[in-house]
């Protein structure tokens, strides 16, 4: 009787901070979107340093990342491919999943990393010292001034660099291609890009901007609400992370789900 | 007080009337139905102890707590029953400062002062840049503007914020302890800093502290609270002559005698053992 209860409690929990993370992206959404229309502007100066920020100096590290995932996705699809004699069919197996998966995955959980985190530690700093209560003592909304900017930065970024991901993977693909398969660089890259339909990159992009939208609200949702003093602070970031990876994952599902059913597959 | 609904303030020269006012957390109750008026240009000083409820009656007066029960008038407003667009006009009119100063870490001093005339008004970068020299100049931080608040000490960084809240030249002015972390010597100039700004614009300002010192020296009345509840209302001089226990206790800073609640604990728990053999023992709970 315990355990259903507590099964119970535990979904309408999970349900009402899906809501108020719908509650924040729709916030968010209408300060990115409605407001400017209205004479309220967005602080694009903000969104594009933030943009900077979660985009352009990822770069570095998630390039090397996704190399790396490409060549071991290449020697583990090789593992298998050889046995019937279709090695060559590395660069489908790599472009594919790079593409459909990988690369907007790997994208998130490396923005998770840097951004997410450093959205619920600066928020929750910002409310910890009173500065979220300042703002709204001086008329201005917190959405508008910090969240929205970042939702803009982090909708645009994240395809950009699932893009670079993906063709990062494709190119560490490629060192197993050439060293192993007798394929030739060029040759590798024009059987990558053969393979590819472009439902399997917008597919990719539609979840990396979905995962955008996620990793932002579930790090900024726990910022604004740290209670406390500094170690709550610590704790809203460990929450950001865990919870939108989970939550990224979830998403993941959804849309692949979604994706197969419509014909995607 | 006036029976029925209560149109406007009651009291003809009130900037801020509070009408029996209740906040809850939850499921316990804050502030338990509190009444007082706040004049035109008079500074009134909440005092009270830790946990008393000050701080909360100060956060729902500038709408960051949610009123359960009860009316809040500021310049003829009700902001508990407020649309949310009307509460940022009421907030452009009042300034805030914050006991850690609140300044956005991220930008200058300048740029935290200048931030409510950028956002909320669309007044030239120029005239900003006067607007924000005066008011720095007003609080005793002139050349400060490029500095960053971690640069600044506590008396400054307090200082920086009372210059934010000046900003958009408030009619009202709300201090939460402003002598706060503060050696007496910089508490003793952030008291002079708000009675300078009562006597040059005639601000209605309203301070919560626990700072006894301070409070004598810049309050016009003082409202005293514990527990959610006023215990008393009045001038510096009907305070410093009150008889009533809880004022004196207060001003005399004598203990609360927790020592012997602490003791009628015991004695109710040594006093189960008799209640199990005879129902006598129940006559002495």
């Amino acid at each position: 009787m315990e355990l259903v209860t507590q099964i119970g409690d535990g979904t309408l929990n999970g349900l009402s901070y899906i809501g108020s993370l719908a509650s924040l992206g729709g916030r968010a959404a209408y300060y990115t979107l409605v407001a400017p229309f209205q004479g309220k502007p967005l602080r694009l100066q903000r969104a594009i340093s933030q943009a900077m920020e979660t985009g352009v100096r990822a770069l570095p590290i998630l390039s090397l990342i996704t190399f790396f995932i490409g060549l071991i996705l290449a020697l583990q699809a090789a593992y298998e491919l050889r046995r019937f004699g279709a090695i060559s069919a590395v660069a489908t197996a790599v472009a594919v999943t790079m593409s459909r998966e990988l690369g907007p995955l790997i994208t998130a959980i490396v923005v998770i990393g840097r951004s997410g985190s450093a959205f619920a530690a600066e928020i929750g700093t910002m409310k910890v010292s009173e500065e979220i209560d300042a703002l709204e003592t001086m008329a201005i909304s917190p959405i508008r001034f910090l969240i929205a900017p970042k939702f803009l930065a982090m909708m645009v970024m994240l395809p950009c660099l699932t893009i670079w991901a993906n063709a990062m993977g494709i190119l560490g693909g490629s060192l197993f291609g050439v060293a192993q398969a007798d394929f030739t660089f060029v040759r590798y890259i024009r059987a990558s890009i053969d393979s590819l339909l472009l439902r399997d990159i917008t597919t990719g992009l539609i979840k990396s901007v979905m995962f955008g939208i996620t990793i932002t609200a579930v790090g900024c949702l726990e910022g604004l609400q740290t209670a406390g003093g500094a170690e709550q602070v610590g704790r809203s970031t460990t929450r950001a992370v865990v919870i939108s990876i989970f939550l990224v994952v979830l998403v993941d599902l959804f849309f692949t789900t979604l994706f197969f059913f419509l014909g995607g597959h | 007080m006036a029976t029925g609904q209560i149109a406007s303030p009651s009291h003809p020269g009130a900037v801020i009337s509070v009408r029996d006012l209740r906040v809850s957390y939850g499921e316990r109750e804050i502030l338990h139905g509190i009444s007082f008026d706040v004049l035109q240009g008079e500074t009134l000083v909440i005092l009270g102890g830790s946990g008393s409820g000050k701080s909360t009656l100060l956060r729902t007066l500038v709408g960051l707590e949610q009123s359960s029960a009860g009316e809040i008038w500021i310049n003829g407003r009700n902001i508990a029953t407020t649309s949310a667009a009307e509460m940022d006009e009421i907030r452009k009119k009042i300034g805030m400062s914050f006991q850690g100063g609140a300044l956005f870490g991220s930008m200058t001093v300048g740029e935290n002062v200048a931030l409510p005339l950028r956002e909320h008004t669309h007044l030239a970068d120029s005239t900003i840049e006067v607007i924000l020299r005066l008011k720095l100049e007003q609080v005793g931080l002139e050349g400060f503007e490029y500095y960053t608040p971690s640069q600044l000490s506590g008396g400054m960084k307090k200082r920086a914020a009372v210059a934010r809240a000046l900003a958009m030249d408030p009619e009202i002015l709300f201090f939460d302890e402003p002598s706060a972390g503060l050696d007496p010597i910089i508490a003793a100039g952030i008291d002079q800093l708000i009675l300078e700004l009562k006597r040059a614009f005639h601000m209605t300002i309203i301070v919560v502290t626990h700072e006894l010192a301070s409070a004598f020296v810049i309050a016009d009345r003082m409202l005293l609270i514990d527990k959610g509840n006023i215990v008393a209302l009045g001038t510096t001089e009907e305070m410093r002559s009150s008889t009533q226990p809880r004022v004196r206790q207060f001003l005399d800073r004598i203990a609360e005698p927790e020592v012997s609640g602490e003791l009628d604990y015991l004695q109710m728990l040594t006093a189960e053992r008799p209640n199990a053999h005879s129902a006598a023992g129940k006559r002495g709970k």
